[in-house]
């Protein structure tokens, strides 16, 4: 049951080939099964259940809507009514939220059965998911590996097929990076094309939710249930949601592929250009135009991030505070120390890291050096993407420099860590949409484990539709994201 | 130097709180005096993950402000998030606006001692109030009430145009006024409505640099701003006299003492780090919306007064008066209409004896229970002579407890008409002259002042319902007889 897709596990369904409570115990058995992953923050079995019962009653009663009876999971970021929702941080381990975050509340409607809720790098600031409370998530493909983050719980449970496709939020690649390393697909939507209420904010101006599933089909079917205008976000877009699955057969004849050469220089290991090259020759294959491209101002991507995430989540935090929610440390013995104990116990290091380098940033005298001068520079960056958007129809890139790395391997220094992310940040600060799907499978080195390579596909505004068509049609012609790690069939 | 060669220099920032329904950024209602935190929602709580929405009509209100105060209208606006810790301060920043408020500059006439005078506004701007810490015993705590958290705010921002705190003080009564007429501020002092912060700095007069100045906070009073400052004023004043300085710092007035304190200085003040807030979209206002609000704006005070003196010729203090506030204004034209009576008499009556009975019963006048038409069905019959003046106050003070009732059924019950059948009034008077001989020799011999004497007997005889007019004339050509 765990190998088939959305639309398969639907007819199934009501074939009454299986129903949704058994389908629900055997994606917990196997959440049990493979504990040692670490996907999962929480496993909500009964709710889970319960909410399979009340599917397969919908079910009976002729509801045609495709997630209806699905296992799923949440990222431990998005607030689930009456569940812990930890966000990966000791700050939040008392935690339950009093109310569903939209994208939940969507879910739930839509029929989807929550199995619980996905570990994650600590308020989604990682790329490896080693910034986690609950502990490092490993990668099915190699245990020694990371899983990639800050959504490394999410790639994981998808990899492993602890469940059929699962919610992440992308803030700088935290939905297709984890995705490459494991080799799954990931789309990060266009900014406020998913509701943020309910998610707890990393970097308001960046945060993402999307889909993570098995491939671009069941991405597509995610999606449609996530994506929507919401009246509790401002920053959510008025835009009708298009059938995400209506045109995923469209032919890719004629389409236009930008290749940005400052993508493709130093840095990238060779096994992974390798296997992009041969990706992008299937495109070709398939009646693809290759144009190469300049895009000279990504390389300033990096620093403009860390300085606009920081800025945000250094706000964004301050309501952690031990005053109302959360952590609190033991007897303070006034309001300074209530502060300083509490989040000085409460915060992980690499999110204090970013909490003062963001304080920083704002200070009075250094905000117009930093922040201004960011902000200037992340306008340039989406210039630089219109520029090559009015040329092409998508930009293809990879979407890490290297495999999986080692659990522990880049943990001592944090520039190393953050240079991970290259080649996805820019399209968070540009806004647009991008996906992420397996390409490949190589190792670095010779006789080293094989290890999944992903491919990115970057798009206009909106053109998530375009995105899920162009990824559909590498998946009919290639298996690397029918792969599955020894193990885990 | 004595005390009259230096000058005050003074700016208000006035925090008025918008009269919405609900709160700037959440749907929670904004009544005031509910239970602690029966309402304030999630996202008043700050809860993780939730995200502000703005409330459209404060934005409604801040323009209409701003076009009262013929201010430019930002056509593009920015919420920021001001960054401080405080425990009733839920996120850890407040949303305000910074570089880029909804209400630019503009202006507010002030009277003072005659003179007009104008007080230039640099800004207005749109923010969300805190919650309150209250520092009862809970268990040896700390308590925390979020009902105030997200109730929207304008903060009304003076250029330190004042020179004295009387200027102050009319500035302050001046925008009161204004926000009430606007109907976007309650005006409630005592519940926080309308607060004041003020900008106090002296100079020598002459000098053209401004002193350093000093910032006193939350002053909730017309009574205690004019304490406060003058009070601020003479302790700079004396301070620099004596050779210190003053330096840069927020103090707070302490009303029973009637001083002021330090709170924190320049060197101890929080660094804020404004940036925008990138959960709320700019705010876009066009020239489409500008016409729509300025279409409902009510005529101001400024317009009104000028009005009530050139339509019903009324001297410049009645006009002031009447135009003080909204309510009272209508309720004056409205007795004026009904009556038909002069409006000189309609306002005497409502800026005398109706506003004593007012302030007396402590009541606005949208309370009074006496209504214009019961106040104008009086005013009518004074003005066709059917009672006098002296017997319209019996009458009112009847309306007044009789809020049912109309002025003819208590002249008519309590026989209060006034008589003016001379044949009643001449057997009447020919009866107080055979009766006092006496006096009537007295005037005869020239003792003009007896006179009043008569004038009181008569009309006491006929209880005070005797035309005047009538009774001096008749008695005159009775005595000279």
């Amino acid at each position: 049951m765990h190998t088939k897709t959305i639309k398969e596990l639907a007819q199934g369904l009501r074939s009454r080939e299986f129903s949704s409570v058994e389908l629900t115990r055997h994606f917990l058995a196997r959440t049990e099964q493979h504990k040692d992953l670490n996907a999962f923050v929480t496993v909500t079995e009964d709710l889970a259940l319960q909410a399979a019962e009340a599917a397969d009653v919908r079910i009976a009663n002729g509801d045609t809507a495709l997630l209806a009876g699905i296992p799923i999971a949440q990222k431990d970021i998005f607030c689930t009514l009456g569940v812990k929702t930890s966000c990966g941080s000791k700050m939040l381990d008392n935690f339950i939220a009093p109310y569903n975050a939209t994208v939940v509340e969507k879910l739930n409607e839509a029929g989807a059965v929550m199995l619980g809720k996905l570990n994650m790098d600590e308020f989604a600031m990682g790329s490896s998911n080693e910034n986690s409370y609950y502990g490092v998530v490993k990668n099915p493909w190699d245990k020694s590996a990371v899983s990639g983050g800050s959504s490394g719980g999410s790639a994981v449970a998808v990899a492993a097929k602890l469940a059929v496709c699962v919610t992440g939020t992308d803030t700088g690649g935290s939905i297709r990076q984890p995705a490459a390393f494991c080799g799954i697909t990931g789309l990060k939507p266009t900014y406020g094309r998913v509701s943020r209420y309910g998610m707890v904010a990393y970097a308001s101006s960046l945060d993402q939710g999307g889909p993570m599933a098995r491939s671009a089909e069941d991405a597509a079917i995610l999606l449609q249930a996530m994506a929507g205008f919401d009246e509790k976000d401002s920053t959510s877009v008025d835009h009708p949601v298009p059938d995400y699955t209506a045109s995923l057969n469209q032919p890719l004849a004629g389409l236009k592929i930008g290749l940005p050469a400052e993508f493709f220089g130093t840095g990238l290991s060779h096994n992974i250009a390798t296997d992009l090259a041969n990706a992008i020759n299937e495109y070709r294959r398939l009646g693809a135009e290759i144009i190469d491209l300049s895009m000279p101002t990504l390389k300033l991507a990096i620093p403009v991030y860390y300085v606009i995430a920081s800025a945000e989540c250094s706000s964004n935090l301050s309501r952690f505070d031990g005053v109302r929610y959360g952590y609190r440390c033991e007897n303070p013995v006034d309001l300074t120390d209530l502060y300083t104990r509490s989040r000085g116990e409460g915060f992980g290091k690499e999110v204090k890291r970013r909490i003062l380098m963001g304080t920083y940033a704002l200070s009075a005298g250094y905000y117009d050096a930093y922040y201004l001068k960011a902000q200037k520079i992340r306008r340039l960056i989406s210039d630089d993407f219109k520029n090559a958007l009015a040329q092409v129809d998508v930009i293809m890139s990879p979407v890490t420099p290297t495999n999986a790395f080692g659990i522990g391997e880049k943990t001592t220094d944090p520039i190393q860590m953050y240079l991970e992310d290259l080649y996805t940040i820019a399209i968070n600060l540009a806004g647009l949409p991008a996906i992420s799907i397996p390409a490949g499978l190589s190792a670095a080195k010779e006789g080293g484990i094989a290890m999944p390579v992903g491919l990115q596909i970057i798009g206009n505004y909106f053109t998530e539709t375009k995105l899920l068509n162009i990824a559909h049609q590498y998946q009919q012609v290639t298996d690397w994201h029918q792969r599955m790690p020894y193990g885990f069939e | 130097m004595s005390a009259n060669q230096w000058e005050a220099v003074i700016g208000l920032e006035i925090h008025t709180q918008l009269a919405t329904k609900s709160k700037i950024f959440s749907g929670a209602p904004t009544a005031y005096g509910a239970a602690p935190n029966t309402q304030a929602c999630a996202v008043d709580l700050g809860l993780p993950g939730v995200l502000p929405v703005l409330n459209k009509d404060t934005v409604y209100k801040a323009v209409m402000f701003g076009m009262a105060i013929e201010a430019e209208i930002a056509p593009y606006s920015v919420f920021a998030r001001k960054n401080y810790f405080y425990p009733d301060l839920p996120k850890g920043y407040q949303i305000s606006q910074m570089d880029l408020p909804i209400v630019g500059v503009g202006h507010l006439d002030i009277d003072v001692d005659g003179d007009t005078k104008r007080i230039h506004i640099t800004r207005a701007h749109l923010e969300e109030d805190a919650g309150k810490s209250l520092h009862e015993n809970f268990h040896g705590l700390s308590g925390i009430d979020l009902n105030r958290a997200g109730t929207p705010l304008l903060e009304i921002v003076s250029e330190p145009d004042m020179r004295s705190a009387k200027e102050a003080v009319a500035y302050m009564r001046k925008l009161h006024e204004l926000v009430r007429y606007l109907g976007i501020c309650d005006g409630n002092m005592q519940e926080g409505s309308f607060r004041c912060d003020a900008n106090v700095s002296v100079r020598p007069k002459g000098q053209q640099a401004f002193g350093t100045r000093a910032e006193i906070k939350n002053i909730n009073s017309f009574k205690f701003v004019e304490k406060a400052i003058n009070h601020e004023i003479e302790r700079q004043i004396e301070l620099i006299e004596g050779g210190g300085k003053v330096i840069q710092e927020t103090r707070l007035y302490d009303s029973v003492k009637d001083e002021t304190r330090s709170m924190r200085s320049k060197e101890e003040a929080n660094d804020y780090r404004y940036f925008p807030d990138p959960d709320l979209l700019p705010v876009a206002i066009d020239d489409a919306f500008k016409a729509q609000v300025k279409a409902a704006l009510p005529e101001l005070p400024d317009a009104k007064k000028l009005r009530f003196k050139t339509q019903y010729q009324l001297d410049n203090e009645n006009a002031a008066i009447l135009t003080s506030f909204r309510a009272m204004a209508d309720y004056f034209e409205a007795v004026v209409q009904i009556s038909g009576c002069d409006a000189k008499l309609c306002a005497n009556w409502i800026t005398g004896d109706l506003s004593a009975a007012l302030n007396k019963a402590d009541l606005d006048i949208g309370a009074s229970p006496v209504n214009t038409r019961q106040l104008a069905g009086l005013l009518a019959r004074i003005s066709d002579g059917t009672i006098s003046g002296k017997i319209a106050k019996q009458v009112f003070e009847e309306l007044w407890l009789h809020p049912d009732a109309n002025a003819d059924q208590i002249i008519d019950a309590k026989g209060l008409k006034q008589i003016t059948d001379t044949g009643a009034i001449e057997a009447i008077i020919d009866k107080i002259i055979a009766d006092n001989p006496g006096q009537v020799e007295q005037y005869r011999s020239g003792k003009d002042k007896v006179f009043g004497f008569f004038v009181g007997q008569v009309m006491k005889e006929m209880q005070g319902k005797a035309n005047p007019a009538e009774v001096n004339k008749m008695l005159v050509a009775k005595l000279k007889a």
